[in-house]
């Protein structure tokens, strides 16, 4: 547990999301070491650390792409355990993450629906509805402004930030409860960026929990209610981002100042 | 988004240029520039291109043996030649699924000569063509099972697993017999062989109407979908929460079924189920697919591309056969083919960047 929570916090939001104690290694690598954070819903949680301190292997952890070798993993209160990719999506929980996973031979369509394709049922053959997924696609895309070229396009012809906006896309359409997104602006161009951090805003504004992994600590103090910090696989420090300076996280990651005491 | 009609028309490698500069002015200027028509054009062109660049190889070279010799184009000949594409074509079908996936079953040309003895064994026991036929079906799926279960659950790379049960179905089907072929097929099954309606052999219409099948699968269903999506970025399709190791394994067993029907069309055709009979064109199938534009990298290809593979293959046996070039010279050119079938497909795929 992590002993220095402020107690000025505003309450803003019930806990969607609590890791208890979760560790995960890799080999003789320890990616995670006894991490325990917690994800409130229309709260927007940023999560920075040095490259290697496990901020993508927790993504990893929390949506399903890898099983914690240790600790516990609470989904509004339920503990869970998420084996597959699958069950984290079932539960709302999205994720952007940090190599975007898409399918660069598919169309901007098929990777937003991808796993979760409409179906027309003929009996007992379901086939795709691809006019649907089209509709649809063009909402996601619309509702959240990013800048596609087309559709029906490859995403392998599509330029880095565009892919990026697909990743965005398909998260934020389907995110019901928690979105995460793994350095979600590391490929894109300085107006790109301001929309996106726009966008996760609205998340937090509606309701959602979003956690952020970012290097760009302009940009989280500008998006975030709390920042936890991580270094070499240990939470060394949690912040109310109003109650903090980008120096002291800086200080943090780095480890130039020591971490805060633990229970 | 609208549609210009003019711009649907452009089909030529201007087009092609055209759209490279547009696209890089988007670029440069940032601004969100629709390149929607040209990026749906580009894709498609390619298609269509790849498809037609052997279509057109097809056509030429019937052209040519059509000219060369005066019995080429009778329809006995014509007959013969999409009656023996059929093997090879089945074959392709599942083993363009396969390839799709990014995998690669080399045990095809073994389970094609198994599934014929297993099925002609019990064809022979149990006076029986049907159950024959279920035998033969089965032998190809147990083969397909064990390669998927293989890839998926001993993570062995595609290429070891099936050279693994290449080799064992190639020895089984040699036990089986005693490396003695199967003869007295039942009449009414070889009757199949070599029968035909309306000029087209039956056992090109059972290709013709699997290879719709699968390809109405790979692009009308999730399943097809999923299959693409899993062998352009395997990570990409788990994350997505696909089962990448059912969408593996069910691939394997497609092309084992395939390599069992494959087997069965070849017993009918000759009417002996030889122990070690198809090994003369094991690759044939997977030239077809190559040929036809798939990439052995997994995330795309077509069963209709790899069929007009199969086809010019055929063609070209059968066209160098009348022409009486050797065998030798003939295995020489299908390596010539698929090399210049690849080679061209990757010049037109370095030209989009
Ligand atoms: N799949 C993996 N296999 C082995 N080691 C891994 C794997 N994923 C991450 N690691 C290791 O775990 C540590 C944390 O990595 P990561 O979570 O990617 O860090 P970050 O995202 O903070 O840069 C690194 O030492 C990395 O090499
Ligand atoms: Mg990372």
């Amino acid at each position: 547990m992590v002993a220095q929570v402020a107690e000025d916090a505003p309450f803003v939001g019930d806990t969607v999301l609590s890791l208890r104690s979760v560790s995960k290694h890799f080999g003789g690598v320890t990616a995670l070491d006894d991490v325990s954070m917690e994800l409130q819903a229309a709260r927007v949680t940023a999560l920075v650390g040095d490259n290697g301190a496990g901020k993508s292997t927790l993504v990893k952890c929390i949506a399903g792409a890898h099983t914690p070798d240790s600790g516990t993993l609470e989904m509004e209160g339920h503990a869970v355990v998420l084996r597959h990719p699958s069950q984290a999506r079932s539960m709302g929980i999205e994720a952007v993450f940090q190599e975007l996973a898409l399918a660069d031979h598919l169309d901007v369509v098929a990777n937003i629906f991808l796993g979760r394709e409409v179906r027309r049922r003929f009996g007992p053959i379901a086939l795709l509805d691809n006019r649907a997924m089209r509709a649809r696609a063009k909402e996601i895309i619309d509702g959240f402004s990013i800048n596609i070229p087309s559709l029906r396009a490859n995403v392998r012809n599509l330029s880095g930030g565009q892919r990026q906006g697909v990743a965005i896309g398909r998260a934020v359409g389907w995110g019901t409860k928690l979105i995460i997104m793994d350095e979600p602006t590391a490929a894109l161009g300085v107006r790109e960026t301001a929309r996106i951090e726009q966008l996760i805003r609205s998340l937090g504004d509606r309701g959602l929990a979003v956690l952020l992994i970012s290097h760009n600590l302009e940009q989280v103090f500008n998006v975030s209610d709390v920042i936890y910090v991580l270094r070499r696989g240990r939470l060394v420090a949690r912040r109310e981002t109003g109650n903090c300076t980008p120096s002291e996280i800086v200080g943090l990651i780095t480890g130039a100042k020591e971490a805060d005491k633990r229970d | 988004m609208q549609r210009h009609p003019a711009l649907r028309r452009t089909g030529s490698g201007r087009s092609r240029m055209a759209r490279r500069g547009l696209v890089a002015r988007s670029a440069s200027t940032g601004e969100p520039v629709d390149t929607t028509i040209r990026l749906n054009q580009g894709e498609r062109v390619r298609a269509v291109l790849n498809s037609s660049l052997v279509a057109l190889a097809l056509i030429v070279l019937v052209g040519v043996f059509g000219i060369a010799s005066p019995y080429f184009l009778t329809s006995a000949n014509l007959f013969r030649v999409v009656q023996q594409v059929a093997v090879v074509a089945v074959l392709a079908v599942g083993q363009a699924m396969v390839i799709i996936t990014g995998g690669i079953d080399l045990s095809e040309a073994a389970v094609v000569p198994l599934a014929a003895v297993v099925a002609a064994m019990v064809m022979n026991s149990q006076h029986s063509v049907a159950a024959g036929v279920a035998a033969g079906v089965l032998t190809g799926a147990v083969v397909g099972t064990v390669n998927g279960l293989l890839v998926t659950r001993l993570k062995l790379p595609p290429f070891i697993a099936t050279l693994a049960t290449f080799s064992a179905a190639d020895g089984s089907a040699l036990l089986l017999t005693g490396g003695q072929p199967v003869f007295n097929i039942p009449p009414a099954f070889s009757s199949f062989g070599s029968g035909g309606v309306l000029g087209i052999p039956y056992m090109t219409l059972v290709a013709l109407l699997l290879a719709i099948l699968m390809q109405f699968v790979l692009t009308a269903t999730p399943f097809g979908r999923h299959v693409y999506a899993v062998g352009s970025n395997p990570l990409a399709a788990r994350l997505a929460g696909l089962r990448n190791e059912r969408l593996l394994g069910s691939v394997y067993v497609i092309s084992g079924l395939m390599s069992g029907i494959g087997g069965l069309l070849l017993t009918a055709y000759v009417s002996t189920a030889q122990p070690s009979e198809a090994l003369n064109s094991e690759l044939d199938a997977i030239a077809a697919v190559v040929i036809g534009g798939a990439s052995l990298f997994g995330g795309e290809g077509t069963i209709w591309g790899a069929m007009l593979g199969a086809l010019l293959l055929a063609v070209l046996n059968n066209g160098t056969d009348l022409l009486g070039i050797s065998t030798y010279v003939q295995t020489v050119l299908l390596g010539v083919v698929v090399a210049g079938a690849v080679a061209v497909d990757n010049v037109r795929r370095r030209a989009r960047y």
